[in-house]
């Protein structure tokens, strides 16, 4: 029983919100009985429907990770080696963004997060408030914003809704991202019938900033002013944080008001007003953008990270709209808004930046002794919670796992159960690869970001990481990013297919000559109250974390967006890896593209012989399955440390590492930079392995590299040295013409251009056609 | 000696301005505020790229009543040399400082590409001899479709005052222009970006001669006067 003894909060000025709290309305709420019964214990009486309210979307999987938090606490949060670049300076769940160190007294913030339900219902404001919001992480930080990428996941193109989306989701990222003047590098689009009406939109903000010039996000300082920065509230994504945490119905479209709406250019204001404002020594005591459950989670978690009590009232909350009530007031996810906690004494300080910007800085209330969290409004006390409550006592859950069925099939999976590609068929399932809008260029994406603004655009996007100069901050250091997951191998293996998106990722910045940093995540799983969703889920962190340990490389940050679910469906595990790398020297910045004709092209890692899990096995035959590729990761550590060697050597020209598609599709790739250039390439290989697999097959930790021919022997002398399988496979021509022989039988002879016309015009041609 | 370089609420690409001139060339420059008035040793100002006020209304529309206009205007009437890139070109034809109009690229999607443009023979300074023939230089708009009446395009074409096209034209924009100057040779416009190609590593260091010949008058004076 409950103890129900705690004097009861006077009624709510508005009488709308004067309702019995009953079972019907706290399952509304998205809360289980059982916690609501820890409500209950909490408060010591019946919590009115704006507490309620704040409960609810605190306790949402979205702010409270209820159903991830055990499994989060296996990925390391610092790096072992602590005499390596890229020590963890604010540790992953601390604060808005992780932070690390680059070196000569700066710091990288990044974070990626996901915005994939309001997206699913309104692409354009969903995905453009998910830049927003990334971008407020960022700077909430102190760091100034120098690159945006995202992870996009979306059904097949032949689908008019799925296009519908996939135009909505690329403009809206446009849209915001181009007026803030943030360069996007681009990111990873994956297609694939699961995502089908569940889009996946997940947004990464990464920014620079001094060591001393961290921010954090803590009311401290009893008597220090409480101040709201930004436009004014309306009642626009009105409990966004529960939407997200529930899975998509045929009625999720009536949720619409449940997606907000953004502004980039109130954004742009409110990045160099708090940039101008963190500059004034000794101002700023603590900031925290209100995103996810607005001025609710932004005023409960800075008095939690102080513990520290705080008051806001209401009245005092500039709004855009008429007749708010508390409950829309404390619910409302109005963008581009943020909570400033000030040094008492300097409220004239922050006023004058915000006048000159021309935005709103309202004194709304103050940093409290104790541990509650008061709200007034119209004179009346709304609510009244102990702040860490909120924050620290959300229930956390176990779910029971078990395996699906077709992961144990995937391992029983023989390659015989599919016939051998005959000769004559290479070309054609060259094509069909070079098609697939997962392979084909997304030029007709990234040509619709501004990529280039800031001046330090170094690879644009479309090679294996974006990288961008940091001349911003005056120094000569570059930023590397990649995304990466393949749904196809979480699916088929979760443990392994973790794996692989973190090795994949990390070999892309190998093969752009950075050396890797950190990780931010984000885990797009199905609904964990299914035992086998949450068993791939499990498997898909364990797998991520060891990875993360083996490399050395922890996570500073991310994201869980679970229930990526709608009608039948669920989505495949898609942990999304984004991985920042540095590159010291201008020298070792590497692209994936050939350069010039009379230099050897070398395999590293040995030839391709898996075909479980292959794109291949998807264009030519329709199926997603077999068994997941191997991996192996002292293997894969030795390839990428040799080509990082090797590039600051100054010996590589071109690096591209091999991925979805296989060898034959990377080798078109590195050619279509320059469809005039071509490629002889001449493979010999053992009778047991399957032309398809060697061509087609997605085996892991496979790089090719363009050297100058007068530094093969020592290249491949080297390679022998570190125990790593080199292979010379041909030369680089002026044909434009990808010549192929296999075991001294001509496979292929095609004309590049023709290769290049298919691959460039894929998704183009599919999004022109209505 | 001095090159302001307006920021207005949106701007974006005030910074990449202030780099290439003051860090890249060597050239004093500053930033200034809308809100404020130009600085008196002002010598060159360049209204950089950027979504000002958000783009709200029309490109442009809204800066041209911003404080620091009525400035820019005298300064214009003084002979003053003004350069206005992407957004700043879109303020600059709205202020009416130069002729025309920019509306939705014909696609009606952004660009952000590296676009192919060529030097026309406008003057002393922008021309093939000195800025080279054919560059390689940034574009990023969603509204660089230049449109003019047919009489003030004849006059405009007649005048010399194109000063770059489009090979292979990216926004629709009449006659293939990329961009322009007004008739007295003091006012410039372009939507590709030169501040964007002065590094080893952009695209092309094709940004160099172009910014380089609007500043040319300036460092020029400025030579005469260090010496006087």
């Amino acid at each position: 029983m409950t103890d129900n003894t705690a004097t009861p909060l006077p009624p709510n000025p508005d009488p709308v919100l004067n309702v019995e709290i009953t079972p019907e309305l706290v399952a509304q709420h998205g809360l289980l009985p059982e916690e609501y019964e820890s409500v209950l214990k909490i408060l010591g009486r019946t919590p009115n429907l704006t507490e309620l309210g704040i409960f609810s979307v605190m306790w949402s999987e979205h702010c409270a990770y209820k159903n991830t938090r055990k499994l989060l606490r296996l990925f390391p949060t610092e790096k072992k080696d602590k005499d390596a670049i890229g020590q963890v300076l604010v540790k992953a769940g601390e604060e808005n963004a992780g932070v690390i160190d680059v070196g000569e007294g700066w710091g990288v913030a990044f974070k990626i997060e996901s915005h994939n339900h309001p997206s699913a219902i309104e692409p354009f404001e969903g995905a453009a408030t998910g830049v927003g919001g990334i971008v407020r992480d960022i700077f909430t930080m102190g760091a100034r914003p120098v690159l945006l990428t995202n992870s996009l996941r979306f059904g097949s193109l032949d689908s008019d809704h799925v296009k519908r989306l996939f135009r909505g989701v690329v403009h809206g990222i446009s849209n915001y991202g181009n007026c803030l003047g943030i360069p996007n590098m681009g990111g990873d689009i994956y297609f694939d019938d699961c995502y089908e009406g569940n889009p996946l939109v997940n947004a990464l903000c990464a920014g620079i900033l001094k060591h001393e010039d961290i921010q954090r996000g803590a009311a401290t300082g009893v008597g220090n002013p409480v101040f709201y920065v930004g436009p004014g509230t309306g009642r626009d994504g009105l409990g966004g944080a529960s939407f997200a945490s529930r899975e998509l119905t045929e009625e999720s479209a009536a949720d619409r008001p449940a997606v907000q709406k953004g502004d980039p250019f109130m954004e742009k204001l409110l990045l160099e007003a708090c940039l101008e404002m963190m500059a004034i020594p000794g101002l700023v005591v603590g900031i925290q953008d209100m995103g996810a459950a607005g001025l609710t989670c932004s005023t409960c978690e800075t008095a939690s990270r102080g513990n520290s009590g705080i008051e806001i009232d209401l009245d005092l909350v500039p709004q855009r709209e008429t007749g708010m009530n508390s409950y829309e007031i404390m619910l409302s996810e109005s963008q581009e808004r943020m909570l400033v906690i000030v040094k008492k004494g300097r409220e004239r300080e922050i006023k004058e930046v915000f006048e000159k910007w021309d935005l709103h800085a309202a004194h709304i209330g103050e940093v409290k002794d104790g541990d509650r969290m008061v709200v007034r409004h119209k004179g009346v006390v709304v609510a009244d919670l102990p702040a860490k409550s909120l924050t620290d006592e959300a229930p956390i859950y176990d779910q029971p796992a078990s395996e699906p069925a077709h992961i144990q099939a995937a391992r029983d999976w023989s390659v015989n159960s599919v016939p051998e590609l005959a000769v004559e068929s290479v070309e054609s399932s060259l094509n069909k690869l070079l098609a697939h809008p997962t392979i084909a260029s997304k030029r007709w994406v990234w040509q619709q970001y501004d990529h280039q603004v800031m001046s330090g655009c170094t690879v644009e996007p479309g090679s294996d990481a974006g990288v961008v100069h940091l001349s911003i901050a005056g120094i000569d250091k570059r930023l590397a990013i990649s995304n990466d997951c393949n749904n196809r191998f979480c699916y088929l293996d979760p443990y392994k297919g973790a794996q692989i998106a973190f090795a994949e990722c990390m070999r892309n910045l190998a093969c752009s000559g950075a050396r890797a940093l950190a990780v931010t995540d984000n885990l797009n799983f199905a609904n964990p109250n299914k035992p086998e969703a949450y068993h791939m889920l499990k498997e898909c962190v364990k797998g991520l974390a060891d990875s993360c340990k083996f490399f050395d490389v922890p996570v500073v940050g991310g994201n869980v967006s679970l229930y990526n679910e709608h009608g039948e469906g669920a989505i495949d595990p898609t942990p999304v890896i984004s991985m920042v790398g540095l590159i010291e020297k201008a020298e070792a910045v590497t692209r994936s593209f050939i350069k010039e004709a009379g230099n050897s092209i070398i395999l590293l890692g040995g030839l391709p012989n898996e075909l479980g899990g292959s794109y291949f096995l998807q264009t030519e035959y329709g199926k997603k399955e077999g068994t997941c590729p191997e991996v192996d990761f002292d293997e894969e550590k030795k390839i990428q440390d040799f080509l990082i060697d090797q590039i600051d050597n100054g010996k590589v020209i071109s690096a591209h590492d091999i991925s979805e598609g296989g060898l034959l599709v990377a080798i078109s790739e590195m050619l279509f930079d320059n469809p005039n250039l071509g490629a002889d390439i001449s493979i010999d290989y053992g009778t047991s392995n399957r032309l398809d697999a060697l061509l087609f097959g997605e085996s892991q930790g496979r790089v090719l590299i363009e050297i100058s021919e007068n530094n093969v022997s020592e290249v491949l002398g080297l390679a022998e040295e570190y125990g790593l399988s080199a292979l010379n496979i041909g030369n680089s021509t002026n044909s434009g013409r990808l010549k192929l022989k296999v075991a001294n039988h001509e496979v292929l002879d095609s004309n590049v251009n023709e290769l290049y016309e298919v691959w460039s015009n894929a998704i183009p041609q599919q999004m022109n056609q209505n | 000696m001095k090159v302001a370089i307006l920021q207005f609420p949106g701007s974006n690409c005030d910074w990449d301005a202030e780099h290439a001139v003051k860090d890249v060339l060597g050239i004093p420059a500053t930033r200034v505020w809308h809100k404020s008035s130009l600085p008196s040793e002002t010598e060159a100002v360049i209204v950089p790229g950027g979504f000002s006020f958000g783009d709200y209304l029309r490109c442009g529309a809204i800066a041209r009543f911003s404080p620091i206009m009525k400035d820019l205007k005298s300064f214009a009437s003084k002979g003053g040399q003004i350069l206005g890139i992407c957004n700043g070109f879109q303020i600059l034809c709205e202020a009416g400082l130069l002729p025309g109009a920019l509306i939705r690229n014909d696609c009606l999607e952004f660009r952000c590409i590296n676009q192919k443009v060529l030097i026309q023979q406008s003057n002393d300074r922008f021309n093939p001899e000195k800025c080279g023939k054919e560059l390689v230089l940034p574009i990023a708009h969603g509204e660089g479709n230049y449109r003019l009446e047919s009489e003030e395009l004849n006059t405009l074409e007649s005048n010399n005052q194109v000063l770059l096209r489009y090979s292979g034209n990216p926004n629709g924009s009449v006659n293939d222009i990329a961009g322009i100057r007004n008739i007295n040779g003091n006012v410039y416009g372009m939507m590709p970006h030169p501040e964007r190609a002065v590094e080893p590593y952009h695209p092309s260091a094709d940004g160099l001669p172009i910014l380089s010949a609007f500043l040319e008058p300036v460092c020029n004076r400025s030579t005469v006067d260090l010496s006087a």
